[in-house]
């Protein structure tokens, strides 16, 4: 722990290896939010929350 | 005078007005949503909020034990160490709801200042997770400032901004920027409840 992270290069674009793993596991993150089901979504009542904007 | 006072009300009573009408209080808590909020994309935004909480909880025991404590006491290590790990969740999150709104272009339907407030709020947190880091008093935050010095004063805000004088900066971590931060987040969630999520853009009419 206790040296210098590897330094990954790629073109002008030089990154750290944590950064990189980060940013892999974020976009990891956003792409299943994207897909993964919301538990409890049949319970819902559609655009509730329209009423109120509309009326 | 005295008489367009008395028609037209006080502004105590026009700014109660304007409460009740923009923020009803039953929508300040819903309790419903619509459909579409339900997906994964959505908690994103409450999860920076929950790690922001433990930020400042951290925070707020770090700045009264001090320096000394958080570099030598167990206790203090742990709470420093929460403190680092929960701005990193933060950021993480604050990313996340970020692209989650970019590609919701949620900025429709009037909700325009909702999105430069949580812009400002994100450029905000940047610089107070910069004079954090000068605050950690270890080598780190030495050479941290050392060399952002150079940066600073090549921009000219050098003068008034001096990354090397630790007592701006730590006043600057532990008082105005999480006031600033603070608030903006309110008025961001109450810009949130006053408009509604926005529609996903497949729903809008062509």
């Amino acid at each position: 722990m206790n040296q210098p992270a590897p330094y990954v290069h790629w073109g002008f674009v030089v990154l750290s290896l944590p950064n990189l793993v980060l940013i892999g596991v974020m976009l990891g993150l956003f792409a299943l939010a994207l897909v993964l089901p919301f538990p409890g979504r049949r319970h819902r009542r559609p655009a509730a929350d329209e009423e109120r904007r509309d009326g | 005078m005295a008489e367009g006072r008395r028609a037209g009300g006080s502004w105590t009573r026009a700014l109660r007005r304007m409460i009740e009408r923009e923020l009803p209080t039953e929508h300040l808590l819903p309790d419903q949503e619509p459909a579409y909020v339900a997906s994964w994309v959505y908690v994103f935004g409450v999860v920076a909020i929950a790690a922001l909480v433990w930020v400042m909880v951290s925070g707020v025991v770090l700045a009264f034990f001090g320096p000394q404590w958080w570099h030598v006491s167990p206790q203090g290590h742990v709470v420093n160490s929460i403190h680092f790990w929960s701005v990193q969740l933060f950021f993480i999150f604050m990313v996340l709801h970020l692209w989650g709104q970019y590609f919701g272009a949620t900025w429709r339907d009037g909700r325009a200042t909702t999105w430069m407030v949580g812009v400002v709020v994100f450029l905000v947190s940047i610089g107070t997770a910069f004079t954090g880091y000068l605050a950690q008093q270890n080598f780190a935050s030495q050479w941290i400032a050392v060399n952002a010095k150079d940066a600073i004063n090549s921009t000219g805000a050098g003068a008034f901004f001096n990354v090397l004088n630790f007592g701006q900066m730590y006043g600057l971590h532990v008082m105005l920027l999480p006031i600033v931060i603070t608030t903006l987040v309110a008025v961001h969630l109450v810009q949130v409840r006053m408009r509604g999520v926005v529609k996903p853009i497949e729903t809008e009419p062509s």
